[in-house]
């Protein structure tokens, strides 16, 4: 895979001398859709804005298909769509026009068919007459969507598509993004959800801070959430485990009365039984066993707090 | 040059003047009608001709610069502040379209839709008063490099406006008197000495009085330096801008 964006050292500060982003780097691939995920004021929209051009950005930092946003902005910013996280449309305007003007500001000649075909797959084409402002929020949102996609752009930045939309709509944006995979576009985008990254993203990246603190595929982070720890509370400390015990990969806490083992519970065979027959052959004495999951929530919360 | 952003930012533009038409088009007229017929007639018959002029036709270039500085800085003004205030100038900053396009675009929109206005003074004019132009060329040149350098103005104006009062501050508070004392209504010669030595300090009198020579032939300054004065004018606000493009100036953080 070669990667479509490369972020090298980003640091962003604002005007206000706030820094919003922290030496961050990233590099993302052809094709995939990627989640960004974190808490409020974390840096996601300030990532996504340098990206697209609506901060300055130095140069030799941010590149776009080999193109350097700050020098080859034309070149960059051409394959590039972007829905900001905020519904910001001109009310008076019809959608048709709406979305014919970014296609003409992108520098692409009028193409009806594909407009059209656009309207009708984002379920927009018996409202294409109708003035943005006669239109719901859900609506204005996929207009968004259909101005971000008219000069049919490789990758497509999604700032919180899925805020404040039924589960309905919520559906349909995802059918949405999973076509414009399909057609081979690159997605980027932001959410609370973490249900929502698990169901559509192909990896996912946690920023917290102006930090990136996680980059990771999906299974492998689902591979984390299928494992099961489980916990042996010993009567005695241990000093060392016996090799007889090495098999299971087993780590002891620094007052040596706790063993940790890391189990897959979705493997046929878990190996606690094992476990428990060496660990009485080995002479252990166990106060108490506990299990415990860690889910994708729960790694996202440990990650982004103090 | 990506021609279809400026065609796009153009057309976009002219469409939400022709959505206001009223207010855009039908106002000014009306506003203009109602000079001439209270400077035009009602004092006009009362007043000596002005240079050889009649009254009620002496002020017809005044009147139409008068209409076509501030519609200009209006327009380009407001052009720009709306996206602004509305968010929609996000669009504009994520393509692929250099700040030369952007002006153009927004620029040459406003510019035309006061050069339209402009014209249809002259045309309303032609209802109440006599009116010969004498150098229709150089009436047109003048006409339309004003729309254009007032139209950069209003641009700065509008990038500069973090709010709504902002916005109309300046044309009202700048740019009426001095459209006003610059000569709309009356020749500087009918000041006082040391006021007509004040007066040279006000662009506006350079641009009435070069569009009153278009006209009638005369005027208080030379046509030269009127030209002059419009290009020194109109070269300070391409610098601005220059600047504010380069800065990201209150567009991009
Ligand atoms: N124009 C600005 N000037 C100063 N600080 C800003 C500006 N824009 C954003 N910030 C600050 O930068 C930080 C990151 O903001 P950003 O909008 O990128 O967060 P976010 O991750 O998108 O949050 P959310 O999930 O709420 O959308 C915040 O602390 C915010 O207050
Ligand atoms: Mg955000």
């Amino acid at each position: 895979m070669t990667s479509i964006i490369s972020i090298k050292n980003l640091t962003k500060t604002y005007s206000n001398g706030f820094h919003a982003l922290l030496n961050l780097s990233l590099e993302i691939e052809e094709g995939e859709i990627l989640a960004l995920l974190g808490p409020n004021g974390a840096g996601k929209t300030t990532l996504i804005s340098s990206v697209c051009g609506l901060l300055s950005v130095p140069k030799n930092t941010i590149t776009i298909g080999g193109f350097d946003v700050s020098e080859d902005y034309r070149k960059s910013r051409s394959l590039i769509g972007l829905v900001p996280q905020e519904i910001t449309i001109e009310p008076f305007e019809t959608v048709m026009n709406a979305v014919s003007f970014s296609r003409g500001l992108f520098g692409k000649p009028k193409n009806s068919a594909y407009i059209e075909q656009l309207l009708t797959d984002l379920s927009l084409y018996n409202k294409r007459n109708q003035k943005n402002m006669t239109l719901s929020g859900g609506m204005k949102r996929r207009v968004m969507i259909a101005k971000a996609l008219s000069h049919e752009p490789k990758i497509l930045f999604l700032d919180e598509p899925t805020a404040g939309v039924d589960v309905e709509l919520r559906k349909d944006m995802w059918d949405v993004i999973a076509r414009l995979k399909e057609s081979g576009v690159t997605v980027i985008l932001t959410t609370h959800y973490i249900e929502e990254a698990e169901e559509i993203a192909d990896r996912i990246g946690v920023i917290n801070k102006g930090e990136l603190l996680l980059v990771e595929g999906k299974n492998e982070l689902i591979q984390r959430m299928g494992s099961k720890n489980l916990l042996i509370e010993l009567q005695e400390p241990a000093k060392k485990i016996p090799t007889s015990l090495s098999r299971f990969n087993l780590t002891l806490s620094n007052d040596g009365m706790q063993l940790n083992y890391i189990y897959d519970v979705r493997a046929q065979k878990t190996g606690i039984v094992d476990l428990l027959s060496e660990l009485k052959k080995a002479s252990f004495k166990l106060r108490d066993l506990q299990t415990s999951q860690s889910t994708l929530e729960e790694i996202f919360v440990n990650l982004v707090k103090e | 040059m990506n021609f279809f952003a400026i065609i796009a930012i153009y057309k976009f533009e002219m469409a939400r003047t022709f959505r206001t038409l009223l207010q855009s088009i039908i106002s000014p007229v009306i506003s203009t009608a109602l000079y001439f017929v209270v400077f035009g007639s009602a004092i006009g018959s009362r007043m000596e001709q002005i240079e050889n002029i009649e009254y009620g036709s002496f002020i017809v270039p005044g009147l139409i610069m008068l209409t076509v500085l501030i519609q200009s800085v209006s327009n380009a003004s407001f052009a720009i502040y709306f996206p602004k205030f509305l968010g929609t100038i996000y669009e504009v900053l994520s393509a692929p379209i250099s700040y030369v396009e952007i002006i153009i675009g927004y620029v040459g929109a406003a510019a035309t839709k006061s050069f339209i206005i402009g014209i249809i003074i002259l045309m309303t004019a032609t209802l109440f008063v006599d009116v010969q132009i004498k150098h229709p060329t150089i009436m047109l040149l003048l006409l339309a490099l004003t729309c254009v350098s007032f139209s950069l103005f209003g641009f700065i104006l509008g990038i500069w406006a973090k709010n709504f009062e902002q916005l109309n501050l300046v044309p009202m508070l700048i740019l009426t008197p001095l459209v006003f004392l610059g000569g709309s209504f009356y020749s500087i010669n009918m000041l006082p000495p040391i006021w007509q030595q004040i007066t040279l300090f006000n662009p506006v009198v350079y641009l009435i009085s070069g569009l009153r020579w278009s006209f009638f032939g005369t005027a208080d300054v030379s046509i030269h330096y009127s030209l002059l004065a419009i290009g020194i004018f109109t070269l300070i606000c391409i610098t601005i801008i220059g600047w504010i493009f380069k800065t990201g100036y209150r567009l991009r953080n």
